[in-house]
C-alpha cells in the first residue's frame, strides 16, 4: 500500500484518460493497474470493486470510487481545481461538460465502422469548430485571463487542453482560426505538472490502436 | 422578475425533469418556459441565451446555467443536499451517475422506432445492475437514507429512478423490499408528497406528441 491512487482500467484512454490528466495537472503520482484478460475483470467483479460492474474504477482515500464524472468532481475539489466558490463551480462544471460531450464523440470514434468512421470525423470537426471551439474562445477573450474560470487554474483548464490535443489529432489545423485558444494551448502546456505530463515516458496513453480496440471488446465481451 | 429560477425546456420531462424532482425536494418554486417552436429554439440561440445552443437552460442567481449535471450540482449544492463533506459528496455523486444512467436509457428509450426498443435490458439492467446496489446500500448503512443521516440529492434521484421504471414494468421492486420501504419513505416527505399530487410541475410519462415536438424543434431525423 502505497497511499497512492490506484487506478483500474485499460492500457488506453477512453474514460480513464481525463482522470490521468487531472491527478497528474495537480501533480499527483498514481499506480495503474491494466485490464487485459476477461478474467481479471470477472475477479474485480467477483470481488464486489466495481460498484456497478464498470470501470473506471480508481482507488483513492479508502474508497473504491467509479462514475467517471464522481472521480473526476472529487480529485479537483481535493486538489484544489474546482474554483473558490459555488458560482465558479458551477462555470466549470458547465465549460467541463461542454469539453467531455466533444471529447466523447472522439472515445467512441475508434469503435464505428470504417463507413461510420467517416461521418464521425466530420461530425467532430464540426462540432468542435461550430459549437464548443468558439464558446471557449469567446470565454477566454472576454474573461481576459491566463485561465477559463476565476484567476486560478482549474479542471476546465484541464479538460480544455486535453480536448484541443485530442481533436488536433484528428485534424492538426483545427485551432487556425482560433488565437486565443493557440494562446491558451501554449500556456497551459508550459505549467510544470502539465509540461511534464506531455513529454515522453509520462503515464499520457497514446491515440487508441487495434490492440486496445479487441482488449476492450474482448474483456468486456462487447459485441460489435 | 420575481427571484424564482426559470426553467427552459420542452412540455416534457427529457432532461429537464430530474431538474424538477431536485428544486421541488428542496422546497424552491420554479417557473417554466416551454419550447413549443423551431422559432423559439433559433431565438434563445441567436440571443446568446444556450452556451452549447442545448437546453436545459436554467437561469438561477443571475446565471444562465447549462448542462444538467451542472445545473444539478449547483442546486445540490446551494440547498444542502450534497451532504456534510467531500466524501459524502463522492458517494452521492457514484448512486446520482448509477440513477443517472438508468433513467438515461428510459429516456432515449421514447426516442428509438418502435422496432429497435429493448424493454427487457432496461428491466435487466435495473434488476441485476442497479437496483441491487442501492437494496445493499441502504441494508448496509442501516439508514433513512442513502448517505450520511440526511435526506440528499441521491435519494431524490433514487426515487425518481425507481417510479420510471415502475411505470414500464410495475413489479419491479418485488425483489427489493429495503427499496420497497425506501420509496414509501421518501414519498412521504413533505415537499416530495407535494410534487407527487396532480398540479405539480412534475411531467407525465412521454406521449408521441411530445417527441414529435422535440424532434421538430431541435430538427432531428
Amino acid at each position: 500500500m502505497t497511499g497512492k491512487p490506484k487506478l483500474y482500467y485499460f492500457d488506453g484512454r477512453g474514460k480513464m484518460e481525463s482522470i490521468r490528466w487531472l491527478l497528474a495537472a495537480a501533480g499527483i503520482e498514481f499506480e495503474e493497474e491494466f485490464l487485459e484478460t476477461r478474467e481479471q475483470y470477472e475477479k474485480l467483479l467477483q470481488d464486489g470493486a466495481l460498484l456497478f460492474q464498470q470501470v473506471p474504477m480508481v482507488e483513492i482515500n479508502g474508497m473504491k470510487m467509479v462514475q467517471t464524472r464522481a472521480i473526476l468532481s472529487y480529485i479537483a475539489a481535493k486538489y484544489n481545481l474546482y474554483g473558490k466558490d459555488l458560482k465558479e463551480r458551477a462555470l466549470i462544471d458547465m465549460y467541463v461538460e461542454g469539453t467531455t460531450d466533444l471529447m466523447m464523440l472522439i472515445i467512441t470514434y475508434p469503435f464505428l465502422s470504417a463507413k461510420d468512421k467517416e461521418k464521425q470525423l466530420s461530425v467532430i470537426i464540426d462540432k468542435a469548430t461550430k459549437r464548443y471551439f468558439p464558446v471557449y474562445e469567446k470565454i477566454l477573450k472576454d474573461h481576459g485571463q491566463d485561465f477559463l474560470v476565476g484567476n486560478q487554474f482549474s479542471w476546465a483548464d484541464v479538460q480544455l487542453l486535453e480536448a484541443i490535443l485530442m481533436v488536433e489529432e484528428k485534424k492538426s489545423s483545427v485551432l487556425s482560426q482560433f488565437p486565443q485558444l493557440q494562446a491558451f494551448k501554449a500556456r497551459i502546456s508550459n505549467i510544470p505538472t502539465i509540461k511534464k505530463f506531455l513529454e515522453p515516458g509520462s503515464q499520457r496513453k497514446p491515440i487508441p490502436d487495434d490492440k486496445y480496440i479487441e482488449t476492450v471488446k474482448r474483456v468486456l465481451q462487447m459485441s460489435f | 422578475m420575481t427571484g424564482k429560477p426559470k426553467l427552459t425546456y420542452f412540455n416534457g420531462r427529457g432532461r429537464m425533469e430530474s431538474i424538477r424532482w431536485l428544486l421541488a425536494a428542496a422546497g424552491v418554486e420554479f417557473e417554466e418556459e416551454f419550447l413549443e417552436t423551431r422559432a423559439q429554439y433559433q431565438k434563445l440561440i441567436k440571443d446568446g441565451a444556450l452556451l452549447f445552443e442545448q437546453v436545459p437552460l436554467v437561469e438561477i442567481d443571475g446565471m444562465k446555467l447549462v448542462q444538467t449535471r451542472a445545473i444539478l450540482n449547483y442546486l445540490a449544492a446551494k440547498y444542502k443536499l450534497y451532504g456534510k463533506d467531500l466524501k459524502e459528496r463522492a458517494q452521492i455523486d457514484m448512486y446520482v451517475e448509477g440513477t443517472t444512467d438508468l433513467m438515461g436509457m428510459i429516456i432515449t428509450f421514447d426516442f428509438t422506432p418502435p422496432k429497435q426498443r429493448n424493454l427487457a435490458l432496461i428491466i435487466e439492467r435495473a434488476t441485476t445492475r442497479y437496483f441491487p446496489v442501492y437494496e445493499k446500500a441502504l441494508k448496509q448503512h442501516g439508514q433513512e437514507f442513502l448517505v450520511g443521516s440526511q435526506f440528499s440529492w441521491a435519494d431524490v434521484q433514487l426515487l425518481e429512478a425507481i417510479l420510471m421504471v415502475e411505470e414500464r414494468e410495475p413489479t419491479v421492486l418485488s425483489k427489493f423490499p429495503l427499496l420497497q420501504a425506501f420509496k414509501a419513505r421518501m414519498s412521504n416527505i413533505p415537499t416530495i408528497k407535494k410534487f407527487l399530487q396532480p398540479g405539480s410541475p412534475r411531467k407525465p410519462r412521454p406521449d408521441d406528441q411530445y417527441v414529435a415536438t422535440v424532434m421538430e424543434v431541435l430538427k432531428k431525423d
